[in-house]
């Protein structure tokens, strides 16, 4: 028997800066690759995802009328508390892949990421808005903004830097999202939210869920207060029942490479305004 | 007192009617596939009608799956060549067509009245004339392609399979066809049912430019046509402009699949007009945006909402306003108000005013003369709208405007975000700190303030939320057409 025992955490869900059970009372258990329990987790229920689905619709105003110089602070600090609980992360990572150096680049090209789109805030409108030559007394002007609440189904084989990759261009612009972990490696999952929650994110702009993706992807590309969802990291089947739901409310729907980094998959969370106003004395 | 002498001058209307001479309009058309009109293989046929009198212009070949096949083929086989083309020979071949159309544009637009209705001084000064500068601009961009995009290869999709809709037939053909050819891609395109002889009198026009052939494919006909096209596998990217039912169900189509579509589906755009506005400029203003052509703009300005204090005055003045309009022969030069496009499209509106007054909307309409034979709806407003009318709510595409009221901007920008749309929006006042705040409030892809209704080829346009995804227009709108984004 050791002398002390060690305090174990529990996983939680991540909904409006909360970290409920889900209220189905529902678990499941996370395996390592030997297929060993090492934590249960959350399992999270549709009544959970339409609670983050309103959280992040009321959060996603004051996100987006921040100024993108500190939208890319926020997303930096959450680069910093990554980079500070390395350890806890490569750890975490190493339950679904117990190459130890894959999983420490792991982390370092999450951190990395994190803090390339960290930059993007304060320029993205730069690249890809512009002043229109139109051929009359006008001004007119196009600018993108951010489309809404973003579903984001996580890729499953990456249980930190497949959440980054595609949580950060969707968060930098001013979306918020409701994120379904990667099912089979949910544990870097839940400790990304703590981090979130402490570095200055507001409430409700990510929400994490873990849980069954089967079961909450059709709930998620059905629902008409979400306005684009990633399927970059979802499954064939799942994608195909995304691009049905999404027919609903015509939901934007993302795909190609799931580790992709690049202001296109920034752009495909964006809607572009133009402005008009004429000139005259 | 002197007597002044009184001259003694008729002023009864006298009408100033556009020749239909300079076109010839042929019996019967079939599709343009390769380069050349063929019979089609479905052996079927339909015929266009001209709104404004309902008689039978010509019969149009109704492309079944057999010939829609065909259109695919030709667009992969020219695909091959077009598409490893040097952009600065694309960009000779676009501009050449842009000068076509603007040396042919009296005989465009006169064709373009008689099939779609539309007013001749409309199709004259502002859809043809677009036309040309559409693909005047984008022939610009075939050979600077690489300086776009940072970081982006500029690639083609391939094949393109576009449907259009009948309010603007050869201006949304430009929108569409333009940018997919810069970019080297093909094109099959799939007109209006009830509006498709410009389409292939510019099909026409593109072989006399030498265009080669199957770089620019027609396949006329209805509903079942354009699903066949839409469904093709060997379709790269769908384009298509129209209602957003019939968006949905491209895009319900589509599902699964990794066919690129952009879709520019229906509005029902907020025009709101403060106590600061200048009132007769915005007037103009929602006049032209409701009633031009006929209100079948998917942009169109259908929701009023006018600030409270200025409400009763604006009212006034609109009706008024309303009273000038000239409703009638499309082809008559003073026409304001054309015909509506089709028996189908009267229909709905119809129904949906008839909604109005069932619902308790107060209706407005000016005395009017219309002709005996035609279709056609008198400009109406409605007021004492409230916002869970249908009137407020759905997509009428007709000349039928529905006035509200607002106390303060918070309450004019709920009320106009108050809708599953988001093409379009409109602003009137004289602050412009509140211009640039509304601006940012209102979600919409195109936001007019203190004007509306302008288009322009280097001007982005597309919607928000149900109004659809993808830009048509300006740098945007060669996105649609290249490799590497979503």
């Amino acid at each position: 028997m050791p002398a002390r025992l060690d305090v174990r955490k529990t996983y939680k869900l991540y909904i409006g800066g909360e970290f409920p059970r889900s209220e189905s009372g529902r678990v499941y258990p996370a395996l390592d690759a030997r297929g060993e329990v090492v934590a249960r987790v959350a399992q999270g229920s549709r009544k959970d995802l339409r609670d983050a689905v309103r959280h992040a619709r009321r959060a996603q105003p004051g996100w987006a009328g921040r100024s993108g110089y500190n939208r890319g602070q926020i997303v930096y600090r959450v680069a910093e508390l990554v980079e500070d609980r390395f350890e806890t992360f490569v750890s975490q990572v190493q339950v679904g892949d117990p190459d130890r150096r894959r999983s420490r680049r792991e982390v370092e090209e999450a951190i990395d990421t994190l803090v390339w789109y960290a930059g993007w805030a304060d320029k993205f409108a730069q690249i890809y808005g512009n002043l229109n030559p139109v051929a009359g007394p006008f001004f007119n002007i196009s600018a993108p903004e951010p489309t809404g609440v973003v579903g984001i189904v996580a890729p499953s084989r990456s249980g930190l830097l497949g959440l980054v990759a595609r949580l950060a261009p969707v968060l930098i612009m001013g979306n918020t999202a409701v994120l379904l972990a990667s099912q089979s490696r949910p544990l870097p999952a839940v400790t990304l939210a703590e981090v979130l929650e402490t570095s200055d994110v507001p409430p409700g702009v990510v929400n994490i869920l873990t849980g069954h993706t089967d079961e909450l992807v059709p709930w998620l590309a059905d629902h008409m207060d979400v306005n684009a969802v990633d399927a970059a990291g979802a499954t064939p089947d799942q994608r195909h029942r995304i691009d049905e739901g999404a027919v609903h409310n015509v939901k934007r729907v993302v795909g190609g490479d799931p580790g992709d980094r690049s202001p296109f998959v920034i752009a495909a969370f964006t809607e572009t305004k133009t402005v008009w106003h004429p000139k005259g004395l | 007192m002197t007597e002044v002498a009184v001259p003694d001058i008729d002023w009864s209307y006298a009408s100033s009617t556009e020749s239909t001479e300079i076109v010839t309009i042929d019996d019967r058309y079939g599709l343009f596939i390769d380069g050349e009109f063929r019979n089609p293989k479905s052996r079927r046929h339909f015929d266009t009608v001209n709104p404004a009198t309902e008689e039978r212009l010509a019969e149009v070949a109704e492309a079944g799956p057999a010939d829609v096949d065909a259109a695919v083929r030709s667009a992969r086989s020219a695909y091959e060549t077009w598409g490893s083309l040097p952009g600065r020979e694309r960009a000779k071949h676009l501009f050449r067509i842009a000068r076509m159309v603007q040396e042919r544009s009296r005989e465009l637009a006169v064709l373009e009245t008689l099939d779609g209705g539309k007013p001749i001084k409309e199709s004259r000064d502002v859809d043809v004339p677009q036309v040309a500068a559409n693909f005047f601009y984008y022939a610009g961009w075939a050979d600077k392609l690489e300086f776009a995009f940072p970081g982006l290869r500029p690639e083609p999709l391939g094949v393109a399979g576009q449907v259009i809709p009948w309010n603007f037939p050869l201006l949304m053909l430009a929108w569409k066809v333009a940018p997919a050819l810069a970019t080297g891609n093909t094109v099959i395109l799939k007109p209006a049912e009830t509006t498709p002889l410009t389409a292939l009198a510019f099909a026409e026009l593109t072989a006399e430019a030498d265009l080669p052939p199957g770089v620019f494919n027609v396949v006329t006909g209805a509903g079942a046509t354009g699903a066949e096209l839409v469904g093709h596998a060997d379709v790269d990217k769908v384009a298509f402009t129209g209602s957003t039912a019939v968006g949905k169900r491209i895009k319900s189509q589509l599902a699964g699949t990794d066919t690129r579509l952009s879709l520019e589906l229906g509005g029902k755009a907020a025009h709101v007009v403060f106590d600061d506005a200048p009132v007769d400029q915005a007037i103009e203003g929602v006049v032209n945006g409701i009633f031009f052509n006929q209100g079948h703009v998917c942009c169109a300005g259908s929701r009023l909402f006018v600030q409270e204090n200025i409400h009763d005055l604006f009212v006034d003045k609109l009706k008024a306003r309303l009273s000038t309009l000239r409703v009638g022969n499309p082809l008559d030069k003073n026409t304001d108000v054309g015909a509506i496009n089709s028996r189908q499209q009267l229909d709905k509106i119809t129904e949906l005013v008839d909604s109005g007054v069932t619902e308790g909307a107060e209706i407005f309409q000016p005395d009017c003369d219309l002709p005996a034979r035609g279709y056609w709806f008198v400009p109406t407003l409605f007021t004492g709208v409230s916002q869970s009318h249908r009137i407020a709510q759905e997509e009428i595409f007709g000349p039928v405007l529905s006035i509200m009221s607002f106390r303060t901007p918070e309450e004019a920008v709920d009320k106009a975000n108050n809708t599953p749309y988001g093409l379009s929006a409109g602003v009137w006042t004289s602050k412009g700190s509140r211009i640039l705040w509304m601006a940012d409030q209102m979600k919409a892809g195109v936001v007019w303030a203190n004007t509306y209704n302008k288009f322009d080829p280097a001007s982005p346009f597309g919607g928000y939320k149900e109004s659809g995804f993808g830009r048509e227009g300006g740098r945007h709108g060669l996105l649609n057409y290249l490799k590497g984004v979503h």
